[in-house]
C-alpha cells in the first residue's frame, strides 16, 4: 500500500487559463460546412473517409470475385484488376486510415480530452480538411479519368508506374494518382501543426503531459512521425511527376518500351524505394499508435480497472515512434541490396517487437482480475488484441530475410499486413465508434445491430484472412490476375479461394448494417447522458451533450488526477472523474 | 539516406531533451490534487503561433533534406555533369539575405514602437523578396538559354526542381508577408503585429539558411564536405 500524495486542490492554480479567441460563426454554412470547430471537421473527416472507405471495400469485392471465381466476370480484365488493386491498396491506408485516425478521432478528442476549447489554429484546422477533401476528389476524378485510374500497385513503384503497359501509366491515372498525394500531404501538414501545438500549448490547468489519456499519446507521437514521414512521399511523388510530365530521369533508368527506345536514362529506381518506404513504414505505426491509444483507454473503461503500466505504455509509444524510423528498408529485402543492410534492418525491425509486446502484456494484465463489461467496444478491443498478435507474429516471420525472401511475393505477405494494419486497426476504429457515438450524438449505437456486425466482421475476418496464410505458404503468388493451370497449386487451394470470396463479400455486407445502425441511431438511438460509460477522462464531463462550440462553459475544467481511476478502493463509485479534487480511497494494485 | 538520418538525429534529440523535462519518470497516479505542471502559471510563456512555425519548419526542415538526400543518391551514377551556376545567383543571395535583415529590422522597431521604420523596412523585404524570386527566374532563363534544359541531365533537373521548391516556399512567404503588411497599415501596432512581423523574420532567416545550403550543394562546395563524412563513414 502506497500513501498517495494528497493536495488540496490549490496546488493546480486558478482554473481560468487565458481563454483562446473563439471564432463565433455567424451562418448556417460557417457552422456546418465551412466550419472552424474541431468537433465538426473531425465529423467531416470520418465521414469523407468512411466514404472513400466503402469505395475501397467494394473494389476489394471486385478483386475477390476474380480471385474465386477467375473469368466469370468479363468485366474484370486483367487491366482493371490492378486497377482496383491499387486503389483499394493506396485509399485504405491513406484516405481512410490515416485520415480517420488522425482527422476525424485527432480533430475530436484532442482538444475535449485535452480540456480546451478548439484546435489551436482553427482556420487551418478548416483548411486541413477541403485539402483533404479535394485530394480525394481528385483520386475519384482518376476512374473517370480517360484510361482509367493507376494500375501500378499501391506501393507506385517505378518505372513500371509511368510506363504505358500499366494501367494509367502513359494516361491521366498516375498524374491524378501523384496530385491527390501531394495534397493530402500539404492539407494533412497543416492539421498535423494542430494536433502538436495544441497537445503542447493547449492542456488546461493540471493536465500535465502524464496525465494525458493514451489515446491522446497515441495521436500525438503519431502526428509528429507523420509530420516527419509525409515529405519523404511529397519528395517521391514531386519528383516522380518530373519524370512522368517532364521528361526527367531521376527515377527512370535506360529503358526500351514497345521496341522503342526511351529518352530517359540512368536513374534509379531503388532510389525511389527508398523514398516510399521511409514514408510507407513509419505510415504503418502513424497508423497503429493512435488504434494502441484508444484500444488502451477502452479496455481501461470496459474492464473498470486502471490501465497496467502506464508509464510504460507512454515510453512505449515513444520508443516505438523512434524506432519506426530506422527499419524501412525491410521492405526491400528482394530489391538486391547489401546483406550487411539487410541485417541491420532485420535488427531493428524485431527490436520493435520488444516494446510493441510490452503494451500487449499491458493489456492483457489491465483485463487481468478486471470487472469486464462485454460492450461492443470492449469486443472489438478484445478482438484487436488477438488480431494484432496474430499479425505481430507473422510479422517476425517476414522481418528476418532468409523467410521474407521465399514468401516476400507470396499471399502470406497480404494476409500478414491484412491481419495487422487492415483488420486490427479496423477493429479499433469500429470500438472507438461504438464508444464516442453518444458524446457525439447524445444516443447509444443499437445494440443488436452491433453484434451483429460485431460477430460477422470478426469472425469473417479471421476466415478471410487466416486461409490466406496457407495459400502463401504453399506458394501461391500475389499480385496475379489469375493463375491458370499451376502444378504447385492444389485444386483444393482454388475452392479455399472461392470460400475466402465468398467471406469477404457477407463481411463487406454486414458494414452495411453497420452504417445503417449509424444514420438509424441519430434519431432512434436510446438516448446516452453524458456519461454512459461512466468514464473519468475529460470528454465525457462536458456541461453538454454532445458538446457545444467551445466544448465548456465559462470555465476551462481542472484536472486534479490522472485518467484511469477505477474501481479505486474506498471510493463510493467506480470511477472518479480526473476533475475531482481532493485524494479518495487508495493507490490501484498493480499500479506500476 | 544519409543527410535525412542526420537530421532525423537532430530532431529526436531535441524532442528527447524535450520529454526529458516532462517528468515521465513520475508516477501519476500517486499524485492526486497535484499539478506539477511544468508550465508556468497564468499565461503561457510562448505563443502557440512561435511553436507552430517552429513545427513546420522542422517539416520544412525534413523534406529539403530529402530532397538533398535524393541528390547525393542521384549523383552516385556515371551521367550526371554538374550544372554551372549562373552568376546572377550571387546576386540573388545578397538579395535574400537583405530581406533577411529588413525584416530583422522591421522587428526590432516594431518592438520600439517606431511603427512608420518598421512598415518601411517590411515593404522593402516585401520588394527583396519579389526581386530574389525575378532574379531566380532570371538564372533559370540563362541556364536555358546556355543550353542546360530541365531534362537533359539529372543535375540540371534537381537545380530546378529544389530551386523551384524553394522559390515556392519564398512566394508563400511573401503571401504571409503582405498579409501583414496590410493588417498593420494603420494603427499603432501591438503586441500581435510585433508577433506576426518575427514569424515573418523568423521564416526568412530559416529559408536564407536553406538557400545557403541548396547553393553550396549546387556549386559542389558541399561535395569536399560529403566526401568526407563518407570516408569517415566508411
Amino acid at each position: 500500500m502506497v500513501d498517495i500524495r494528497s493536495g488540496t486542490g490549490e496546488e493546480i492554480g486558478p482554473a481560468e487559463v487565458e481563454d483562446v479567441e473563439l471564432y463565433h460563426p455567424h451562418s448556417w454554412w460557417t457552422r456546418y460546412v465551412f466550419s472552424q470547430d474541431a468537433k465538426i471537421i473531425a465529423v467531416q473527416y470520418a465521414s469523407t473517409a468512411i466514404a472513400i472507405g466503402m469505395v475501397a471495400l467494394v473494389l476489394s469485392w471486385l478483386m475477390r470475385l476474380q480471385l474465386g471465381f477467375p473469368g466469370a466476370f468479363a468485366f474484370i480484365d486483367a487491366e482493371r484488376y490492378y486497377q482496383f488493386i491499387t486503389m483499394h491498396g493506396m485509399i485504405m491506408v491513406i484516405y481512410l486510415l490515416t485520415a480517420l485516425f488522425l482527422g476525424g478521432f485527432g480533430n475530436y478528442l484532442i482538444p475535449l480530452m485535452l480540456g480546451a476549447r478548439d484546435m489551436v489554429f482553427p482556420y487551418a484546422n478548416m483548411l486541413s480538411y477541403w485539402l483533404y477533401l479535394l485530394a480525394v476528389l481528385v483520386l475519384v476524378a482518376s476512374f473517370f479519368a480517360p484510361g482509367g485510374p493507376t494500375g501500378a500497385g499501391w506501393t507506385l513503384y517505378p518505372p513500371q508506374a509511368v510506363l504505358s503497359g500499366t494501367p494509367g501509366g502513359k494516361d491521366w491515372g498516375i498524374i491524378l494518382m501523384l496530385s491527390s498525394l501531394i495534397l493530402f500531404v500539404i492539407g494533412f501538414t497543416m492539421g498535423g501543426l494542430n494536433y502538436v501545438v495544441t497537445v503542447l500549448q493547449g492542456r488546461t490547468r493540471g493536465m500535465t503531459l502524464m496525465r494525458m489519456p493514451l489515446t491522446v499519446w497515441g495521436i500525438f507521437t503519431a502526428t509528429v512521425m507523420a509530420l516527419l514521414a509525409f515529405p519523404a512521399l511529397f519528395v517521391a511523388c514531386v519528383m516522380m511527376l518530373f519524370d512522368r510530365v517532364l521528361g526527367t530521369s531521376f527515377f527512370m533508368p535506360a529503358i526500351v518500351e514497345m521496341g522503342e527506345q526511351l529518352q530517359h536514362g540512368g536513374g534509379s529506381p531503388i532510389m525511389f524505394q527508398h523514398l516510399f518506404w521511409f514514408f510507407g513504414h513509419p505510415e504503418v505505426y502513424i497508423v497503429a499508435l493512435p488504434a494502441f491509444g484508444i484500444v488502451s483507454d477502452l479496455i481501461s473503461t470496459h474492464a473498470r480497472k486502471n490501465i497496467f503500466g502506464y508509464r510504460m505504455m507512454v515510453w512505449a509509444i515513444v520508443i516505438i515512434g523512434a524506432l519506426s524510423f530506422i527499419v524501412w528498408a525491410h521492405h526491400m529485402y528482394v530489391s538486391g541490396m547489401n546483406p550487411y543492410f539487410g541485417f541491420f534492418f532485420a535488427t531493428t525491425t524485431l527490436i520493435i517487437a520488444v516494446p510493441t509486446a510490452i503494451k500487449v502484456y499491458n493489456w492483457v494484465l489491465t483485463l487481468w482480475r478486471g470487472d469486464i463489461h462485454l460492450t461492443l467496444p470492449m469486443l472489438f478491443a478484445l478482438a484487436f488484441i488477438v488480431t494484432f498478435v496474430n499479425g505481430g507474429l507473422t510479422g517476425l516471420f517476414l522481418g528476418n530475410v532468409v523467410v521474407d525472401v521465399p514468401l516476400s511475393d507470396t499471399m502470406f505477405v497480404v494476409a500478414h499486413f491484412h491481419m495487422v494494419m487492415g483488420v486490427a486497426p479496423i477493429m479499433v476504429i469500429f470500438g472507438a465508434i461504438y464508444h464516442w457515438y453518444p458524446k457525439i450524438t447524445g444516443r447509444m449505437l443499437n445494440q443488436a445491430m452491433g453484434q451483429i456486425h460485431f460477430w460477422v466482421t470478426f469472425v469473417g475476418a479471421y476466415l478471410i484472412f487466416f486461409p490466406m496464410h496457407y495459400l502463401g505458404l504453399i506458394g501461391m503468388p500475389r499480385r496475379y490476375y489469375e493463375m491458370g493451370e499451376t502444378a504447385f497449386v492444389p485444386a483444393s487451394a482454388h475452392t479455399l479461394n472461392e470460400f475466402i470470396t465468398i467471406m469477404a463479400l457477407i463481411v463487406g455486407a454486414a458494414q452495411i448494417v453497420f452504417l445503417f445502425n449509424l444514420i438509424w441511431s441519430i434519431r432512434h438511438g436510446r438516448e446516452a447522458g453524458g456519461n454512459p460509460w461512466r468514464a473519468t477522462t475529460l470528454e465525457w464531463q462536458t456541461p453538454e451533450t454532445p458538446p457545444r462550440h467551445g466544448n465548456w462553459g465559462k470555465e476551462l475544467p481542472a484536472v486534479y488526477r490522472w485518467p484511469y481511476d477505477y474501481s479505486v478502493p474506498g471510493a463510493a463509485e467506480d470511477f472518479i472523474p480526473q476533475t475531482e479534487p481532493g485524494s479518495v480511497g487508495h493507490a490501484p494494485e498493480g499500479a506500476s | 539516406m544519409n543527410v535525412t538520418l542526420v537530421f532525423l538525429a537532430v530532431i529526436f534529440a531535441i524532442a528527447a531533451w524535450w520529454l526529458s523535462r516532462q517528468r515521465l519518470f513520475s508516477k501519476p497516479w500517486l499524485e492526486v490534487g497535484h499539478a506539477h505542471d511544468p508550465r508556468p502559471r497564468g499565461r503561457p510563456s510562448i505563443p502557440p503561433a512561435k511553436i507552430g512555425l517552429g513545427v513546420f519548419l522542422a517539416v520544412v526542415a525534413a523534406l529539403f533534406s530529402l530532397f538533398i538526400s535524393a541528390y547525393f543518391m542521384r549523383m552516385a551514377s556515371t551521367d550526371w555533369w554538374s550544372t554551372p551556376m549562373p552568376k546572377i545567383l550571387w546576386l540573388n543571395t545578397a538579395i535574400l539575405a537583405l530581406g533577411s535583415l529588413l525584416l530583422h529590422a522591421a522587428r526590432v522597431t516594431a518592438e520600439q514602437h517606431r511603427d512608420e521604420a518598421s512598415r518601411t523596412a517590411m515593404i522593402a523585404a516585401l520588394a527583396a523578396g519579389l526581386a530574389f524570386l525575378a532574379g531566380q527566374v532570371f538564372a533559370w532563363r540563362e541556364l536555358t538559354d546556355a543550353g542546360f534544359l530541365l531534362a537533359d541531365n539529372p543535375a540540371n533537373s534537381f537545380f530546378y526542381m529544389i530551386s523551384g521548391m524553394h522559390g515556392l516556399h519564398i512566394l508563400g512567404g511573401l503571401f504571409a508577408l503582405t498579409r501583414v503588411i496590410v493588417k498593420t497599415r494603420t494603427g499603432p501596432m501591438g503586441e500581435r503585429a510585433v508577433l506576426s512581423i518575427t514569424l515573418c523574420a523568423t521564416y526568412w532567416h530559416f529559408m536564407l539558411a536553406v538557400w545557403l545550403v541548396l547553393y553550396a550543394l549546387f556549386s559542389g562546395w558541399a561535395n569536399d564536405f560529403v566526401e568526407l563524412c563518407r570516408s569517415l563513414l566508411t
